[in-house]
């Protein structure tokens, strides 16, 4: 009995194995460059995912050109202000002339070209046209603004169904209120201490319901990647350095460059270790949320790639089967991450406001 | 990806992986020696996890 499932197991196995051969020795055949050609079009298609874009595009069809989705403002300054639609780029086809000057998009972003569109490479491939600076509202500011707008009207809904009810939450504010309860009572309170978590409350309910949410919008078909995006995290991370920096007391600074209670050759040492910290600190936090969601991004989109590498019956189920699986473990990472985050900056806070104890 | 960065990657995500297991492994003992300190030690357990998983991503980024 035992012995019979091991074999038929293995036998399963064996099976799955011989019809991937197949599938892949099948798929060699396939035209325009086979399987090496699909692969690399995944991994175009996978990094184009992870950048920011100019347009808020939900699908398309890169042979045939045709994408659906809608423009969005670009915003440059580049001798003066320059505003235009993101569809005079065409995708990145033509070039979009404004005001005497011609721009064009490369791999995402905008580069100053002459009326061709003629984009200059040095040795290494990249490109050395000159830059605009960009302050376009793009899909991760879109994304942004959508999460702040409902956010502030989930939050001022809350606020006004405890005026309403004698402070009893009613509607999305039963959902709300255990999580503005947890990030106070098992984030704030042991980290920072009762006496002072209070101006740090705005804060961390902010960070944590903001990284919580654009972490579950990358995990909607969207296909935005907020959080995943360095930049991002380098704003929330400056965030909590500023704040833990500027309401820091004297004992934290005391203990950055004379630390007490050691000898003074120790004190000498520790201090440019100590300083080192308060940036390494914060860099931390900006690299944890960006390789976290970047990785997951990645890591789903190539097991969904997966399903156009193995053209058989096995690929389909075997693909679903696991990028279901990952999305799962993905909904926790998202809440995990935002509570790490939010965690973290209360630590920092708590150590910046520490009493002297000796 | 040159073979180096290939190997390097490999020996930092065993070195993470020890790194978080234990401390799995020893908050588990913690959790069914004094199962009423289970939320304190959960706590501290995501807090070094995250630790290390940082600089286990840093590094991955050098790697590559």
């Amino acid at each position: 009995m035992q012995k019979n499932s091991v074999v038929r197991i293995f036998m399963t196995f064996a099976l799955i194995l011989t019809s991937m051969n197949l599938a892949a020795k099948d798929n060699e055949k396939v035209e325009n460059g086979g399987k090496e050609g699909l692969r690399t079009e995944i991994k175009e298609f996978i990094a184009h995912h992870l950048q920011d874009s100019h347009d808020f595009t939900f699908f398309s069809d890169e042979k045939e050109h045709k994408y659906y989705g809608f423009p969005l403002p670009v915003i440059l300054w580049d001798e003066g202000l320059k505003v235009f639609s993101s569809s005079k780029f065409h995708h990145g086809q033509t070039v979009a002339e404004v005001g005497g000057s011609y721009y064009k998009l490369y791999h995402s972003k905008i580069y100053k070209t002459d009326a061709e569109g003629t984009i200059n490479y040095d040795e290494s491939h990249h490109a050395t046209n000159e830059k605009p600076l960009d302050f376009s509202i793009t899909k991760n500011v879109v994304s942004m603004l959508l999460i702040g707008l409902l956010m502030f009207f989930m939050f001022r809904s809350l606020a006004r169904s405890y005026k309403k009810n004698n402070g009893m939450p009613s509607g999305v504010g039963r959902f709300l209120e255990p999580l503005v309860l947890f990030v106070r009572d098992e984030i704030a309170i042991p980290n920072i201490g009762e006496k002072k978590y209070r101006k740090y409350m705005s804060f961390l309910l902010t960070i944590f319901f903001f990284i919580w949410f654009l972490n579950l919008l990358g995990m909607t078909p969207l296909g935005v990647n907020v959080t995943g995006n360095i930049a991002v995290t380098f704003g929330l991370a400056l965030l909590t350095f500023l704040i833990t920096n500027l309401t820091a007391n004297k004992n934290y600074w005391g203990h950055i460059f004379w630390m007490p209670g050691v000898p003074t050759f120790m004190k000498v040492v520790l201090a440019p270790i100590e300083l080192l910290g308060v940036f390494i600190k914060p860099f931390s936090l900006m690299i944890r949320l960006y390789a976290n969601m970047t990785a997951g991004h990645v890591v789903i989109m190539s097991i969904v790639g997966m399903m156009f590498l193995f053209k058989s019956w096995i690929g389909s189920p075997l693909s679903f089967g696991l990028a279901f699986a990952l999305s799962i473990l993905e909904l926790l990472v998202a809440a995990l991450q935002a509570y790490i985050f939010t965690m973290l900056a209360a630590l920092y806070f708590g150590m910046a406001n520490e009493e002297a104890h000796h | 990806m040159t073979i180096p960065n290939i190997v390097g990657a490999g020996l930092i995500v065993i070195g993470a992986g020890v790194g978080i297991g234990k401390i799995g492994g020893s908050a588990m003992e913690a959790i069914a020696r004094q199962p009423e300190a289970s939320g304190k030690i959960q706590t501290a357990m995501l807090i070094a996890a995250a630790l290390i998983e940082g600089i286990g991503f840093a590094a991955l980024f050098a790697a590559n």
